[in-house]
């Protein structure tokens, strides 16, 4: 037996990612390093108004005075802040109004990734903002969303085309001074997708955005807005991978969700960022801040994750229940395989009366793999009968790696119920066994234990999201299982 | 088809199987009784390729290939199926999935395309009703929550599906009512063809007046220490073990 786990932990090795290629694009570098002056030049090339700079400029001046945070169960090695481009474009013609103005070599990049630009190509049903290193490359479908009144765009185009949309929300749910990515990512944030659902309108596609990190030494730092106005719905998905490299690139998004009264919306991530190898070296550091305001009566966010990739993945998409009888769910699947590190979770904050908010976290760790969780549960004075249902389970492969959980739950009204379940188990060799003796691989039996202990995630999915995170759960835990 | 020959096993160095020769042909029901702890679900988990029991001597070839050098998946795919005396739950994982890998696996290893959705559902219905399984157990997670006779049932299930060459059943008629161990035993016999082997291990008499063995011996202590036809199995019903240990231990 104990050889056995020998031989499941040595063969932890061949863990494959397979979106580790480079595209050799010509790029628009400006320099390396971080100052008021880096920030208007980020701002002058891309025509910003003023309002928008100063936002920016604020919002430095106050990451100056911060630092950053460590009270994560994480190894964060020293990053310096000025030793990375902040701005880094795949040089175009212009901007890509039709897809012939879009250059081969990103066509090809995005098709390989299976993001193909074409609408024709595409998955029916779903529109993509498709973004490479700091900016947006191409959002298809554009017209037939304009057709219900839903608008789909880049950040950068929204800023231009939807400014007093942009400045009444954005900043208004995780605001700079949040914390230290926050106000890093305010500062400098180059492109991401602006999306808002009108009154009343079912949004009639899936709408996603994808994110690709191409250049070298740079950071990708988009800012995601979601607007989804009373009566509404939206099914939202966001992708994302890089090349394979030696260095740690940093990724630190900010996602802002607003729901009003009777919206609903679904935010699905599938985070496939480069790991690093199995040695621990390379990867993205992913330090995203994610959060969602049920601000109507009645609305409904739901987060869902599933999380394979990056080295180090800092990220608790968050829902602050403050309309009567809003929803608030997060549904997440966190992998930790080789050294990587994850300590993720979510807040759950009850301000209305009658909220309610379910957690399902599922945890797997395999080589030397940490994965935390970490959540709060907060139910406020006002809260009559909140309630919060939270399960957060933990699966371990092998025996050098290590599950963690940290729920805190502070209750300010005694009409709330919050319950909290935990387990933690192992794949045992039993199992393993079983699934052998029907003809089922080590590596098939570990898959299917794996989807099926992570089911009452990935069924939170859109369908055809399901699938493929399903393929990638199994990829991302090749080789660790002898 | 199965040729075991002087097999000396140990687990975790203590030597549970001492010498061990059997020949199953093809066609052939043997019965493997004996008390408690004498080695006969070790002997099944040599066969199936379990990891932890050690080989010290002996071999074993199944249609002449040396068997111990075949991984687990792959004795499962030429054939052998075992049938747990303890079968494992394994929560999450759908009958229906779990059973669609495993036929899609074996029909791989056969050169043949995988099942579409629509025939892999008839074939699941049509062996559903020959061992007389509830459909209902078909949409749950694998054993998860099954009751001990609904796991035994459910191997038989499994069994029918994968329609081996040899079938190891160990104690799969323990902890079955009078009606699971008739539709088992009927289960069985219908799946029974001309070629193919079966090696039942039970501790009652009663499972094989439905299964009619050709042989049936007697592990004792780590050696198969009798071998007879089927009236040896009522002999044993009637008067317990102890007259085989005496005989066994005189010898010694
Ligand atoms: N994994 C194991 N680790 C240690 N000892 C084991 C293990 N498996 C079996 N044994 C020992 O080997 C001996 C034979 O066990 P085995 O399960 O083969 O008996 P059996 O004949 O099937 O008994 P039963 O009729 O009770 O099922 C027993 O003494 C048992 O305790
Ligand atoms: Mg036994």
């Amino acid at each position: 037996m104990a050889k056995e786990q020998d031989k499941i932990l040595n063969d932890v090795a061949s863990g494959e990612y397979k979106y580790g290629f480079y595209t050799d694009i010509e790029t628009e570098k400006i320099p390396r390093g971080l100052s008021e002056d880096i920030i208007k030049l980020i701002s002058s090339k891309k025509g910003e108004p003023d309002w928008l700079l100063e936002f920016r400029l604020k919002a430095f001046r106050h990451w100056q005075t911060m630092k950053m945070p460590r009270w994560a169960n994480l190894k964060i090695p020293e990053i310096n802040y000025q030793d990375i481009v902040y701005y880094a474009a795949p040089k175009q013609r212009k901007t890509a109004e039709s897809i012939d103005d879009i250059d081969p070599e990103l066509k090809k990049t995005f098709d390989k990734l299976g993001i193909p630009l074409e609408e024709q190509k595409h998955l029916t049903g779903v529109a993509v903002d498709a973004v490479m290193d700091s900016v947006s490359v191409k959002t298809t479908f554009k017209e037939t969303l304009a057709e219900a009144g839903v608008i789909f765009c880049s950040f950068s185009e929204a800023v231009r085309e939807y400014p007093e949309l942009v400045k009444r929300y954005m900043g208004s749910v995780v605001p700079y001074t949040d914390n230290f990515f926050a106000a890093l990512n305010s500062a400098v944030f180059s492109d991401g997708s602006f999306c808002y659902i009108p009154k009343g309108v079912r949004c009639p596609m899936e709408l996603s955005t994808y994110f690709r990190i191409n250049a070298s030494n740079t950071g990708q730092f988009e800012r995601t807005l979601l607007v989804a106005d009373e009566e509404s719905y939206v099914s939202y998905l966001e992708g994302c991978t890089a090349p394979m490299r030696d260095e740690n690139q940093l990724h630190a998004a900010v996602v802002e969700i607003i729901a009003e009264n009777n919206a609903e919306v679904k935010y699905s991530t599938v985070q496939n960022w480069y790991p690093g190898d199995k040695e621990g070296k390379g990867g993205i550091f992913n330090f995203v801040t994610k959060r969602g305001l049920c601000r109507g009566e009645n609305s409904k966010i739901s987060w869902t994750q599933v999380e394979t990739g990056s080295a180090i993945t800092w990220k608790y998409p968050s829902c602050i229940l403050r309309g009567d009888n809003s929803v608030g769910e997060f549904y997440s699947v966190a992998v930790t395989n080789h050294y990587q590190q994850a300590d993720t979770g979510t807040k759950m904050i009850h301000i209305g009366k009658n909220t309610r908010s379910t957690i399902v976290s599922k945890g797997i760790s395999a080589g030397f793999g940490q994965n935390s969780y970490r959540g709060l549960v907060k139910v406020l004075k006002k809260a009559a009968n909140a309630r919060n249902f939270s399960q957060c389970d933990s699966l371990l492969l092998g025996d050098k790696c290590g599950a963690h959980t940290f729920p805190y739950i502070e209750v300010d009204n005694p009409t709330a119920i919050v319950e909290h379940e935990a387990t933690t188990s192992k794949i045992g060799e039993d199992q393993i066994f079983y699934c052998n003796q029907r003809g089922i691989s080590r590596e098939d039996a570990v898959g299917l234990i794996v989807n099926g202990y992570a089911r009452e995630v990935l069924n939170k999915l859109p369908m055809e999201f399901a699938v493929e995170a399903q393929k990638l759960l199994q990829i991302s835990l090749e080789g660790s299982v002898g | 088809m199965l040729s075991i020959q002087n097999l000396k096993v140990a687990i975790e160095g203590k030597v549970i199987l001492k010498s061990i020769s059997l020949e199953v042909r093809p066609g052939e029901i043997h019965a493997i009784m004996g008390p408690n702890g004498s080695g006969k679900s070790t002997l099944a988990a040599v066969l199936a390729g379990r990891s932890y029991p050690q080989i010290l001597e002996g071999t074993v070839t199944w249609f002449g290939r040396n068997l111990l050098e075949i991984p687990p998946e792959e004795r499962s795919r030429e054939g052998i199926f075992l049938g747990f005396q303890y079968p494992i739950e394994i929560p999450g994982v759908s009958m229906v999935n779990f059973m669609k890998t495993a036929v899609n696996e074996h029909r791989k290893y056969k050169g043949l395309e995988p099942l579409s959705a629509s025939d892999f559902l008839k074939l699941m219905r049509e062996k559903k009703e020959l061992v007389e399984i509830d459909s209902k157990l078909a949409n749950r997670s694998v054993n998860e929550g099954f009751s001990g006779g609904e796991k035994k049932k459910n191997e038989i299930f499994q069994m029918a599906m994968l329609e081996p060459k040899l079938a190891i059943l160990d104690e799969t008629d323990s902890g079955l009512d009078i009606d699971a161990l008739r539709i088992v035993a009927n289960g069985v016999n219908k799946l029974k063809r001309p070629d193919n082997s079966v090696i039942v291990i039970t501790h009652y008499q009663r499972l094989l007046d439905y299964i009619i063995p050709d042989f049936v011996h007697v592990l004792y202590d780590g050696r198969i220490v009798k071998s007879a036809g089927k009236e040896l199995a009522l002999e044993l019903e009637e008067k317990g073990y102890e007259w085989i240990k005496k005989e066994v231990n005189n010898q010694a």
